[in-house]
């Protein structure tokens, strides 16, 4: 017998669930049973991040003498695992030059913190708030 | 690609995907919803484009 969604979410620990959602965006959902969300963020969430790198969008460095910068940083590794897999493949550097370059910046870093927000309703999920 | 209107909109379409989604559970809701987000990150977007326009004065 499938294990309904409520009870599966009590099994979770809300920060377990938080930190599935913002390592791979959707994940933490899918753990949750609420798999019609968690596929949509699977899908939206890394695809935004993907279009910011396309844009020639740059993934903010942690220099915190440049508050503005660090806050961008910070915001840019909300969205998890894709922001490291782009560090690791060096991409993300950012083109200045571009026309679009600030488009780009704009949609790492919202596609980031929608992470958050979407880690944030994991947790409520896991607690069973929602 | 720099045309700034289909930009505004890919990213309206994004934000306005994952808010609908959070804030809701029924897909009716959700559409519905995230129809009206979409929708204001337009005409908010033209409407601060319009007001724009004569600057720099």
């Amino acid at each position: 017998m499938p294990v309904a969604v409520a009870e599966r979410a009590s099994l979770v620990s809300p920060w377990v669930a938080a930190l599935l959602a913002w390592l791979v965006p959707g994940v933490g959902h899918l753990v949750l049973g609420r798999r019609q969300k968690g596929l949509v963020f699977l899908a939206a969430i890394p695809t935004m991040f993907a279009i910011g790198l396309m844009l020639s969008g740059r993934v903010f460095p942690f220099d915190f003498s440049q508050p503005l910068v660090a806050l961008a940083a910070v915001a840019a590794r909300g969205v998890g695992a894709p922001a490291f897999l782009a560090g690791w493949l060096d991409l993300g550097r950012g083109v200045v030059t571009d026309a679009s370059y600030e488009y780009g910046n704009a949609f790492l870093i919202v596609s980031g913190l929608l992470n958050m927000l979407v880690a944030l309703d994991a947790f409520d999920v896991a607690s069973g708030r929602k | 690609m720099t045309s700034h209107l289909l930009l505004l909109a890919l990213f309206a379409f994004f934000v306005a995907l994952v808010f609908a989604t959070i804030a809701y559970d029924a897909p009716r809701l959700q559409a519905a919803f995230g129809v009206r987000i979409f929708a204001g990150f337009l005409l908010a977007g033209l409407a601060l484009g319009w007001l724009m326009y004569p600057l720099p004065l």
